[in-house]
């Protein structure tokens, strides 16, 4: 059947903030999928309240958004809009969800609106696990030995029968929430509890152990014509027992013989059929008994994934593209494929290269969270990579993680075969690296297995690994031979030059140029090269024949931003997306390098060319270099890219690469603290008084010098990555403990030590500078103090605090620091004003994590302007050509709606070795995976929506529990006196309640956790872990996290109830109640453009 | 596994345009001589192996990773290997499956197969996709210090693939019987022309009694057998060189008795009724093909190695040449519209161009030895 003509407009769902197990691969589907709706001339609608996203951009819809993913406020969209149909199967989880809600409440039968992509009951048949399970062993398919249970009693009766260890799976979460493996009752009574409150339907399923089973999955579609294809199998490395998205996985599967492979094809089939997904895809989980090849079915997804995303870039059939399309009516062959535009999407891709996948995990970030790696999904990230073999495309995603120690090495080793081995039965977060070492230092394959699971086939890869380093160490020279061994599994310029005991990897390159060796470029044409491909896109390789073509255009290279982690996400993704299509459009091919696979920078279709390498000096270098034998290399953009592509700006300079815009030199300006003081000593600016240190006695000294407290943070990172407050001489000292052995504080990267402003106001400001006028993207005022990383707090944009005359502060210090610094592009300056005073606490010549949120609150499109600018636009011809408002982001007239960005925070992914919560005060150092942003007329409506879109919003009624340090008893009582008459319950602790009262706010007295007389005493955390209280305020007291309100706050977090740790958010959601009553209007971001231009 | 020096020996792929692509030897030392071919599957090197109509074909695998799952007995579409050589990017050290029996690289020795390793496969497979399949030697031992010149000589002395008949080196020499595992319909005499297992199997359990015939075999001497319906396989070869295999057809059809036929078993049909055959440039060898099935509107994923093609038009009824009525094409291939499949409309008989049978392949296209079954059923019905 062809399109269907009954479908004019659809309403998209998005996947809402990033969260750990459900991120920017969703931006990725769902961005494919509102270009090939509105290709097809269907009216979009988007519904995504998460800002960062390349989604939310107005130009992807025609009415977007950025409001709460929620019933309430979807039957408001559906009322102004009046869609034909609701599209949720490429938002993920979340977008499932709402669209089940949304059927169960009666809004889409009232309004007449057809749920595509996915039937409601194919949605339940996918996601309940006993109807899928049921309907498996229908297809004649095995499942492992399960019961359903809904109460602990039944859980303890499951387990009597199914033995322990067993699986634990709440239903209906995403990404593994709440799952794991129990091996005695203890742990299954936590797992199972905390399951049992996490599934929306109360059910978690206990299933049979499959540990250590080979695990495998396939991307399904279908179509209404029941034509199936399998796109892609996937093939977990790590055994059963750790999530997919936490294991390295490799496509296609590489163990599996044809008649065992066909079995899971003919199984996936079956299942998909009968699931009676018709419009769309679905991705299978597989485990097989390595020992005899029992295959027994884990689960299915009726909608696109991360795995699918993978999939996706690992083969060029771009699933999203293809299943919005199948939404619509269209059959499989009726869709041509992509990349040869010749054949027909109805077929299935062959690969003749490996693809290997690598988690990026943030444990650093949770000292506190046990690492070990279960059923629980826990990475925030992952990186891709490709290669002619396994070996190859294993060491390049290794080395695409950018992070110390991640990849293979041949350096000392004190751990014997029997401690590594030992270490590793254990998956953690770097396991492969000890494996590796295991190996080389003697242990067999067998012993490796046995410790592992991994299948000998992976493992015997890494000996051939080690084997060859061997070689490489052990050859008489290193010639040509040599070389092309080494780079034929994988090996970068800095391992050789480690084997080969070079002085760094320049040398071992400059080896490799002069005998001549550079990779070619082999292209991803979902077909092994029978036919020809049209899309260059393109991997590395150290074979015979490039597959580059030459063109006589004038390029400009754009370095993405490797994989997400905490502080570098898909904010950056954006900039450079957004980079490519304004560069395009000025008539420049664009070459996109990245290695990240949730990404739309990795879409094909989104950049003129793009290359899935690595972003390493090595790699980048070689990309240049093909791209250089033709047309003209205008530069390269690095500041788009986060710290990845700015941390290469320096060697590519050295290397003879023309930076575009800001200078390497200039962004050293910023970043080194005495060149920054002098700029700021020149503009007539004042920093927090400070200084630098290489070694605790310095900083001691410093600070001492300033006074405490202080706020400290290694140079040359991001998300405030070692950046902590410190009281005292002896809390430096534990910092320092802390941060040893993290190589991020040293001679080449100094200490800063600031005197930190307590109560002072923070501002985040966003600019361009075109070397002789600024252009102010937006001035935001963060709503906590300033103290907590910019990355977490919340903010408002415009401010809603600050005067016209500070905001013309703020404006001329932007313009002295840019100046100063030499910008040329985007600038990023964090202010404090403290008692009246403008503090400058640093400045960043490069695109920040608020550039998109900047974007969609005021209609500008900074990350374009300045791609434009860096290649020699002038602010001022942008304004002229339409692309840049006249008015800048500084004058926000009087009228403009209020947008208020809200940090999301991963707290409940995580628990401590002793199976606790890890802590969730908020701090310097940035935790958060995500943001939504709530957007109305004024700021306590806008920041309403910002706390509903993030976790659903503060409750209409309960009891509101407070507990908060002496510093903040004062300005807590308005807040919690406004509850009261608002119709809540408080209840405090001792001395708050004490305090309380005596402002005339009845209080009830509620027991610290560590003042109980005796265990069965009822403190605070039990009222919470009982369900008593329904909102939890608790202040840290500053100089020790571990201080009491560490139980309160991990007892909210378990319990998944608002928790405020700042008077200054509680204060905002306070005033923000009075507004919630009446439910929220809704406006797209094109009306308010509308509303805009019609002022202008 | 075996002795790495054989793994690192040079070798070298000659192609008959004089490129040369210089690697490792892989299975036994020696030269090699035949038409290169790619393999786009990326599972089922045992089944490409063993598979009769790769006779005379050195078979490039475009996958990289080849061996690790090792082989087996069950996994056999014949008795042994027949590609004239192998070509591989990184076979496998070790083996991991727990069917596994063997090493690849051991049957690879063991059968005398010469191969190469460690090239670029990629660049060799593009090459073929633009010029054609191409005449090709693998040099390795004492062959790979012949001079260049000698090589290409020795490669374009060798027998091009068109006119060849190849049927006699893989049909069997004598004939024998499986019984029918299914519930029982009637019997198949099967004409091997590099018959595959699978195929075997697949009409036992349709309810077939499973009568092999060599290829040798006169019309008579089916009559003899009085065989509920015939059956022709898939094999090596160019099927215009095939005329006695023809004129056997057309005498069992105007017999009356049903007929089914798989690739060579389709081309031949195809030129029983009056069709043409012509070489394709590089051939489908693979087990993604997307196959449209005219009947149904369905689209299935299916296996195939065939380098010749029927010529029939695709949109519309014919009329046979040779006087067997009505035909149609039954399946195309979406990638190319090349003729999938043959359907007699008058006649019982029909055949396809892939692989039903898969092994190694997609399952999608068994149920064709459904409606083979159905048709010989149909078909005694009307004569009682």
């Amino acid at each position: 059947m062809p399109k269907r003509d009954d479908i004019n407009s659809v309403l998209v769902i998005g996947s809402g903030p990033i969260v750990i197990g459900q991120a920017a691969e969703f931006d990725y589907s769902g961005t494919q999928a509102c270009r090939v709706l509105r290709a097809e001339g269907v009216r979009v609608i988007l519904v995504n309240p998460n800002p960062a996203t390349i989604m939310t951009d107005p130009d992807f819809a025609d009415a977007t958004y950025i409001e709460p993913i929620t019933p309430e406020i979807i039957e408001s969209i559906i009322v102004k809009e009046r869609p034909d149909a609701i599209l949720p199967t490429l938002g993920g989880q979340t977008a499932l969800n709402a669209a089940i809600a949304l059927h169960d409440a009666g809004i889409l039968e009232k309004h007449g609106v057809e749920l595509i992509g996915a039937k409601v009951d194919a949605i339940r048949k996918g996601e309940d696990r006993q109807l899928f399970k049921e309907l498996v062993v229908e297809c004649g398919a095995d499942v492992a030995r399960s019961h359903i249970a809904h109460t602990m009693d039944e859980v303890l009766a499951a387990a009597d029968d199914l033995g322990y260890p067993l699986v634990v799976r709440p239903s209906f979460t995403m990404g593994g929430l709440g799952s794991g493996f129990a091996y005695d009752e203890t742990e299954l009574r936590r797992i199972a509890g905390a399951g049992l409150h996490d599934s929306p339907t109360t059910e978690v399923l206990l299933e049979e152990s499959i540990l250590g089973w080979k695990e495998y999955e396939l991307e399904l579609m279908r179509d209404t014509h029941d034509n199936t294809v399998v796109v892609c199998s996937i093939e977990n490395v790590d055994p059963v027992g750790v999530h997919t998205g936490d294991s390295i996985t490799v496509a296609p599967a590489l163990t599996l013989t044809d008649r065992e492979y066909q079995r899971l094809r003919d199984i996936g089939i079956d299942i998909i059929r009968a699931v009676g997904v018709d419009t769309g895809g679905c991705n299978i989980q597989f485990a097989i008994d390595p020992s005899n090849g029992r295959v027994i079915v884990i689960e299915m997804n009726p909608r696109v994934s991360r795995s699918s995303a993978l999939a996706s870039k690992a083969t060029g059939f771009p699933i999203a593209k293809i299943a919005a399309k199948l939404a619509i009516g269209y059959r499989l062959d009726e869709i041509p494929n992509d990349i040869t535009r010749v054949t027909p999407a109805s077929f299935e891709p062959t690969l003749d290269y490996v693809v290997v996948k690598v988690p990026r995990f943030a444990f650093e970030k949770f000292p506190a969270a046990d690492p070990t790696l279960t059923t629980t999904m826990k990475s925030v990230g992952e990186a891709m990579a490709i290669g002619r073999n396994y070996a190859t495309a294993l060491q390049k995603a290794l080395r695409s993680l950018e992070k110390r120690g991640s990849s293979f090495h041949w350096g000392e080793e004190e751990r014997s075969v029997e401690e590594l081995l030992e270490q590793a039965q254990t998956p953690t977060d770097g396991r492969i690296v000890l494996v590796q070492q295991a190996l080389r230092k003697g242990a067999t394959i067998e012993q490796a297995f046995e410790a592992t699971k991994i299948d000998p086939w992976f493992l015997d890869q890494i000996v051939l690994i080690n084997e060859v380093a061997a070689t490489v160490a052990a050859a008489e020279a290193l010639d040509t031979e040599t070389i092309l061994l080494a780079k034929d599994h994988g090996f970068s310029d800095a391992q050789i030059a480690q084997l080969r005991g070079f002085g760094s990897e320049q040398d071992a390159r400059e080896v490799r140029h002069i005998l001549g060796i550079r990779p070619v470029y082999k292209t991803v044409d979902t077909c092994a090269g029978e036919f020809p491909a049209l899309t260059p896109y393109h991997y590395s390789s150290y074979d015979q024949e490039t597959e580059v073509a030459a063109s006589d255009r004038r390029k400009v290279v754009i370095l993405g931003s490797g994989p997400n982690r905490i502080g570098q996400g898909v904010e950056f993704d954006y900039s450079c997306v957004h980079a490519s299509f304004a560069l395009h459009d000025a008539d420049f091919e664009t070459i996109m390098i990245n290695c990240n696979p949730e990404t739309v920078s990795t879409d094909y279709d989104t950049s003129d060319r793009l290359y899935f390498e690595p972003l390493t000096l090595e790699d980048v270098l070689e990309v240049i270099h093909a791209e250089s034998q033709s047309g003209e290399l205008v530069g390269v953009v690095v500041q788009l890219g986060g710290q990845t592509a700015l941390g290469l700006a320096k060697g590519l300079e050295a290397a003879g690469v023309p930076i575009l815009g800001t200078s390497p030199s200039a962004i050293d300006l910023a970043e080194e603290r005495g060149l920054f003081a002098g700029i700021l000593e020149n503009a007539g600016l004042l920093a927090p008084r400070n200084g630098t240190a290489v070694d605790l006695a310095g900083a001691q000294q410093i600070a001492e010098g300033i006074g405490y407290p202080v706020l400290v943070r290694p140079s040359y990172v991001l998300g405030g990555r070692g950046m902590e407050i410190v009281y005292d001489s002896t809390n430096l000292a534990e910092y320092f403990d802390r941060i040893e052995g993290q190589g991020i504080v040293g001679p080449s990267h100094p200490l800063l030590v600031d005197r930190f402003l307590d109560d002072a106001i923070e501002i985040d400001v966003d600019a361009l500078y075109d070397g002789s006028e600024l252009y102010i993207g937006g001035v935001m005022e963060h709503i906590e103090e300033a103290g907590i990383h910019s990355g977490d707090s919340s903010c408002t944009l415009p401010p809603v605090t600050l005067g016209r005359a500070e905001v013309d502060r703020v404006r001329e210090a932007t313009r002295a620091i840019a100046e100063g610094i030499g910008v040329q592009g985007l600038l990023n300056v964090q202010f404090a004003i403290g008692a009246g005073v403008l503090y400058v606490l640093e400045a960043n010549p490069r695109a920040s994590r608020t550039v998109p949120f900047v974007s969609k609150a005021l209609g500008i499109p900074l990350a374009k302007a300045a791609s434009r600018v860096m290649v020699g636009a002038t602010i001022r011809e942008l304004v002229a050509e339409g692309l840049l408002p006249e008015v800048d982001g500084s004058r926000v007239p009087l009228d403009a709606p209020v947008a208020v960005k809200e940090a999301v925070l991963p707290f409940h992914r995580f628990r401590t070795r002793e199976g606790g919560m890890v802590d969730s005060v908020l701090g310097p150092e940035m935790r958060s995976t995500g943001e939504v942003m709530g957007i109305d007329r004024d700021f306590p409506t806008a920041f309403a929506k910002s706390q509903l879109a993030a976790y659903g919003g503060v409750p209409a009624s309960g009891t509101v529990f407070v507990s908060v340090s002496d510093r903040d008893k004062r300005a807590a009582i308005l807040p919690v006196l406004r509850l009261q008459q608002l119709g809540y319950d408080i209840a405090a602790t001792e001395g708050t309640a004490e305090v309380l009262r005596r402002n005339g706010i009845r209080a009830s007295e509620v027991l610290k956790f560590h003042d109980k007389p005796d265990a069965d005493a009822t403190s605070v955390v039990e009222l919470i872990h009982r369900g008593e209280v329904d909102v939890v305020v608790n202040t840290p007291s500053g100089r020790s996290a571990r201080a009491d309100g560490y139980e309160i706050r991990a007892a909210a977090v378990a319990a998944g109830i608002p928790l405020f740790t700042t008077i200054a958010e509680l204060s905002a959601a306070v005033a923000s109640l009075d507004v919630v009553g009446d439910g929220f209007d809704v406006t797209s971001l094109q009306e308010y453009q509308r509303r805009r231009e019609g002022a202008a | 596994m075996t002795e790495t020096t054989t793994r690192t020996a040079p070798a070298v792929l000659v192609l008959e345009d004089g490129t040369r692509f210089e690697g490792r030897a892989y299975g036994a030392l020696g030269r090699t001589l035949g038409e290169a071919v790619f393999a786009t599957g990326m599972t089922g090197y045992q089944e490409t192996l063993t598979d009769p109509s790769y006779a005379g074909q050195i078979v490039l695998m475009t996958a990289p990773h080849i061996g690790n799952t090792g082989m087996n007995d069950e996994d056999m579409e014949s008795k042994q290997i027949w590609v004239a050589g192998f070509v591989v990017r990184d076979p496998s050290r070790v083996v991991s499956n727990f069917r596994s029996q063997r090493s690849l690289d051991d049957d690879l020795a063991d059968a005398g197969i010469v191969g190469i390793s460690g090239i670029d496969t990629r660049a060799v497979t593009r090459r073929i996709r633009d010029a054609g399949a191409m005449r090709a030697g693998i040099f390795s031992g004492e062959d790979a210090s012949l001079t260049a010149g000698e090589q290409l000589d020795l490669v374009l002395g060798g027998a091009e693939m068109a006119g060849q008949n190849l049927s006699g080196e893989v049909s069997t020499g004598e004939r024998y019987s499986l019984p029918a595992t299914g519930e029982r319909i009637g019997s198949v005499a099967v004409l091997d022309l590099g018959v595959k297992t699978s195929t075997l199997n697949f009409l036992a359990e349709r309810g077939f009694d499973v009568e092999v015939l060599p290829q040798t075999v006169t019309i008579e001497e089916v009559r003899a057998l009085e065989p509920d319906a015939l059956f022709f396989s898939n094999g090596p070869g160019d099927p215009s060189a095939s005329d006695r295999h023809v004129q056997l057809l057309r005498e069992s059809l105007r017999d009356g008795r049903p007929y089914f036929g798989i690739c060579f078993g389709n081309q031949l049909l195809g030129r029983a009724l009056g069709f043409g055959t012509y070489k394709l440039p590089f051939g489908h060898r693979g087990i993604n093909q997307p196959v449209l099935d005219k009947a149904t509107g369905r689209v299935e994923i299916t296996a195939h190695n065939h380098g010749f093609a029927v010529d029939a038009p695709i949109d519309r009824v014919s009329e046979s040449s040779e006087g067997f009525g009505r035909v149609e094409v039954s399946h195309v291939d979406l990638n190319d519209d090349v003729v999938e499949g043959l359907n007699c409309l008058d006649i019982p008989a029909f055949s396809v161009q892939y692989h039903p049978e898969s092994a190694a392949g997609p399952h999608d296209a068994n149920y064709l030895f459904d409606r083979f079954r159905e048709l010989v059923i149909a078909s005694k019905e009307n004569r009682d």
